[in-house]
């Protein structure tokens, strides 16, 4: 038996997936208000680490997909992913055993929780990021050979479909046009697999990470603790950078929105400069023309008035801000990972470097 | 004959009220205590004003109110209508229910019924399922039956296509015409919870507005003002007509707010700027933008998040009667006042608490002309280095707030309003200028007066359904006939604003377009 999600959870994990998000991933908060009716109308949420999962179950990872304005107005039912999961079991002949989120940070880090209550199936507690990525195929099931396909896509009337593609590369292409014509959002369940490839595949123990960030942020902040020390003692993370924001400039670039904040060091950082790249998620942090952070290394930028973190959308001129840096999960520092997530993916002609060893260095 | 305006603006310790001329001249100003019921102290400060004009009554046209009714009728949840809120979307939007967040002891003050049913729209405008009439229908029924004193309506992306909320509207006409109907699309954004949290908190309003507007027009008729027109100040820097504001009471919950940064405008002619309005307690800082308010993309209304237009402004505990404690070398200022009774409390009137007027007046930055005001007793108990390391630390705190508010590197005009704003010095680091205008004290009071009549329509389109200068065109006209509906001059209506803002990651060019029309008052 695993773990049942309590209300005060709900509040740390997004929270927590919010820093996980390193500025993009969706605002949690239609997420949070989702699981949160649902606990109010009795529902259970289980959340199983995966130790507990058997080699021979069958695992499916869901999530939702598409734009954020998409979701705040066109609010979920909470039953499209159910038409995906339906439909994956009619296709594979199968019972579903246990769903996984995808990705830890944002709104599809609570998407699972309510799909798995609905259905009365528990929920892994693992993911295929650890953190947030904007493309179906930035998951570590891809890099250990999980086909995304055959996946299953619905939307909130019924209308769902099998996709089955030749690449996962295929599968975010195929998929985000189906987004499109559903609305603007769309429902998958995607690279379903065994329990014991997906143990091997998975980022393991991230919801709970999540819930853990959330309450040691709300425990030191009630205790009157130093919050950002807290919270990098939880996420063995790296003080980067506390500033001001001097400069947000945004821009298009082959059709992405990208973006660059400048943030002026104020106390111990006073005369050096930190700029921070960004493409939905914050990807690099250069200091004084120093790469001191990249992709798939998490950067997560906090207003120092509120301890909040700050959305890449919100950042804006006069911001106080301190910047922290938390080493990725092992399984996206090799070759095959860094071909997915790496800068260069990004467009950065930056080598990766692991956070810890930039951080030495620059010291 | 000259014609005159009354401008009146409730704060939290004070009501002022300030009587102008046709070219906005200067003629009265009055300011008295802001009394628990409101409404009594604006009579107050009418009255004062009045006796200190040396004018006839017949001369004033109109009389125009920044006022807190609102937002302490929702804060002290008292005199609030029941209501039936209809949402329309399903089969989406069912996994968060209608004010699911709400603090409990608002939502059961107010709470009637509320249902969901079938319809609402797509960004691109299409359904997402077919109106759902007959549930709608038999809603309508069901609501009179339960008592339901206004209804809330909010359909997915009505601000796309409007066209279910209106069919309800049409409906409860024919099926309940006494009960008020508010369509969420005519009252804010794109964000399907926070727009109906607003057009929940709009309908259950609506009562205290006519009850307040039906008091206030006795009370003119009583002091001889039957005559005058009656308009309230909205949220976005603009006035409209008690008519108009009594289906939209929500937009003047946070008026005052703005009616100082628009003030600040009117009184010294600077369209960009950064406006301070340092009160008893508080100084609200915010920024001008082509003579009207920065607005904020969200606001928390008594524990309610909704996303109406409303100014973009800090508030920081850092005002006239902020207490300042000093123990050792650990200098405290704010954010406890001693707000109204500073004139007992302060050391400079005899008291015993040190404020932050009482640094200023202590350091000789500041004058007060009231013979109970006594700037010499600072001196004999306090070391008056001290006092300047307190007034530095003053002007750190107002600096850093300043430059969280700008958006740009550059030093920027600061303007100083407000009766507290006196303390402040001449110069600041943030600042390229510092004006302190003219009645600074009254700048609110002069806001309301001086407000034009104002609507904004945000709409969102796709511009693959429709040419981008007809999208422009089409909200730009609906603007400009809901400025005439707030009481505007149809012929003097002019577009104050137009925004295009992309909304990310959609194709087919989806965009939100806000337009602002403004025109003068029609009396």
């Amino acid at each position: 038996m695993g773990y049942y999600i309590k209300k005060e959870d709900v509040e740390d994990l997004v929270v927590g997936a919010a820093i996980l998000g390193t500025g993009g991933g969706g605002d949690p908060y239609v997420g949070k208000l989702m699981v949160l009716q649902s606990l109010e109308r009795g529902e259970k949420i289980e959340l199983l680490d995966i130790e507990s999962i058997e080699d021979n179950s069958f695992v499916v990872p869901v999530a939702a997909m598409g734009t954020p304005v998409v979701l705040i107005e066109k609010v979920p039912s909470g039953k499209e992913a159910l038409y995906s999961l339906n439909l994956i079991e009619e296709f594979y002949k199968k019972k579903v055993d246990y769903i996984s989120p995808i990705e830890a940070g944002g709104i599809n880090s609570t998407i699972p929780l309510v799909v798995g209550a609905k259905r009365k199936i528990p929920v892994i507690d693992a993911d295929g990021m650890g953190r947030a990525f904007p493309e179906l195929q930035m998951v570590t099931f891809h890099i250990h050979g999980v086909s995304a396909t055959p996946m299953a896509i619905s939307d909130e009337r019924g209308n769902a479909s099998i996709l089955s593609t030749i690449d996962n590369y295929w599968a975010e292409k195929i998929a985000r046009a189906i987004t499109v014509k559903f609305g603007g959002s769309a429902w998958i369940a995607i690279y379903a697999t065994y329990g014991s490839l997906y143990k091997k595949a998975c980022v393991k123990g991230s919801i709970s990470l999540a819930i853990e960030i959330g309450k040691t942020i709300r425990t030191a902040r009630q205790s009157g603790k130093n919050i950002i020390d807290a919270l990098l003692d939880v996420t063995k993370g790296y003080y980067l950078f506390s500033g001001k924001i001097v400069d947000v400039s945004r821009f298009n670039i082959g059709g992405f929105a990208r973006g660059e904040a400048k943030i002026e060091g104020l106390d111990d950082y006073k005369g050096s400069t930190l700029i921070i790249r960004f493409q939905n998620e914050n990807l690099v942090a250069i200091r004084d023309n120093e790469v001191i952070a990249t992709v798939p290394d998490l950067i997560t930028i906090f207003d120092k008035e509120t301890v909040k973190p700050i959305t890449t959308e919100r950042l804006r001129y006069g911001l106080r801000v301190i910047v922290i840096g938390i080493p990725c999960n092992e399984k996206w520092r090799n070759e095959k990972g860094l071909e997915v997530v790496g800068p260069k993916y990004f467009g950065y002609n930056v080598e990766y470097i692991p956070l810890e060893k930039r951080i030495r260095n620059f010291n | 004959m000259s014609k005159y305006k009354i401008g009146i603006d409730v704060g939290s310790t004070h009501t002022d009220a300030v009587i102008l001329d046709e070219n906005n001249n200067f003629v009265a100003a009055a300011k008295t205590m802001t009394t628990s019921d409101i409404t009594s102290g604006i009579i107050n400060s009418l009255k004062l004003v009045l006796n200190k004009a040396n004018i006839s009554k017949d001369e004033i046209q109109a009389v125009m109110f920044g006022t807190t009714h609102i937002i302490n009728a929702i804060v002290q949840r008292k005199g609030l209508n029941k209501v039936g809120v209809i949402r329309i979307g399903l089969p989406a939007t069912e996994a968060v229910g209608p004010m699911v967040d709400w603090p409990k002891d608002l939502k059961s003050a107010i709470y009637g019924a509320d249902i969901l049913v079938k319809g609402g729209h797509e960004y691109t405008g299409e359904e997402i399922s077919r109106f759902d009439e007959e549930s709608v229908i038999k809603t309508l029924h069901n609501f009179i039956n339960h008592n339901i004193e206004t209804i809330a309506v909010a359909s997915v992306f009505s601000v796309v296509n409007p066209e279910h909320e209106n069919k309800v509207k049409f409906l409860a006409e024919r099926i309940c015409p006494n009960i008020p109907v508010v369509l969420s699309h005519e009252i804010s954004t794109i964000g399907l919870i926070e727009r109906e949290n607003a057009t929940i908190l709009n309908a259950t309003t609506i009562g205290v507005m006519k009850n307040t507007i039906s008091n206030l027009k006795k009370s003119l008729n009583d002091l001889g003002l039957s005559h005058a027109k009656l308009y309230f100040a909205q949220n976005d820097g603009t006035t409209a007509s008690s008519e108009y504001i009594s289906k939209f009471p929500i937009f003047t919950i946070v008026a005052p707010i703005s009616n100082s940064i628009r003030g600040a405008y009117v009184l010294t002619n600077i369209p960009n700027a950064i406006v301070a309005d340092t009160g008893g307690t508080t100084t609200n800082i915010g920024a001008l933008v082509n003579g009207y308010p920065r607005e904020a993309l969200e606001i928390d209304i008594s524990g309610v998040r909704t996303n109406i237009r409303s100014p973009d402004v800090i508030a920081v505990g850092l005002a006239g009667g902020s207490i300042v404690s000093l123990k050792e070398n650990d200098i405290k200022i704010g954010p406890v006042s001693v707000g109204y009774k500073l004139i007992h409390e302060g050391i400079a009137w005899g008291g015993n608490i040190l404020t932050a007027t009482d640094v200023a007046l202590g350091i000789g930055y500041m004058n007060i002309d009231d013979p109970n005001c006594n700037p010499s007793l600072i001196l004999k108990k306090y070391d008056k280095e001290i006092l300047l390391k307190v007034y530095k630390k003053m002007i750190d705190m107002l600096e850093e707030s300043l430059d969280r508010i700008k958006t740009r590197p550059e030093p920027e005009t600061v303007i100083l309003v407000g009766g507290g704003s006196a303390m402040w010095p001449k110069k600041l680091s943030v600042a390229s200028e510092v004006i302190r205008p003219e009645y600074a004290q009254y700048a609110n009071a002069v806001g309301a007066a001086t407000a034009l009549i104002g609507a904004t329509v945000e709409k969102a389109f796709s511009y693959e359904q429709i040419d981008r200068s007809k999208a422009i065109s089409e909200t730009a006209k609906e603007a400009k006939e809901r400025a005439i509906l707030a009481g505007a001059m149809p012929t003097s209506i002019e577009i104050a604003e137009v925004e295009e803002i992309a909304m990310p990651y959609l194709p087919g060019n989806a965009v939100k377009i806000r337009v602002k029309a403004v025109g003068k008052l029609s009396l």
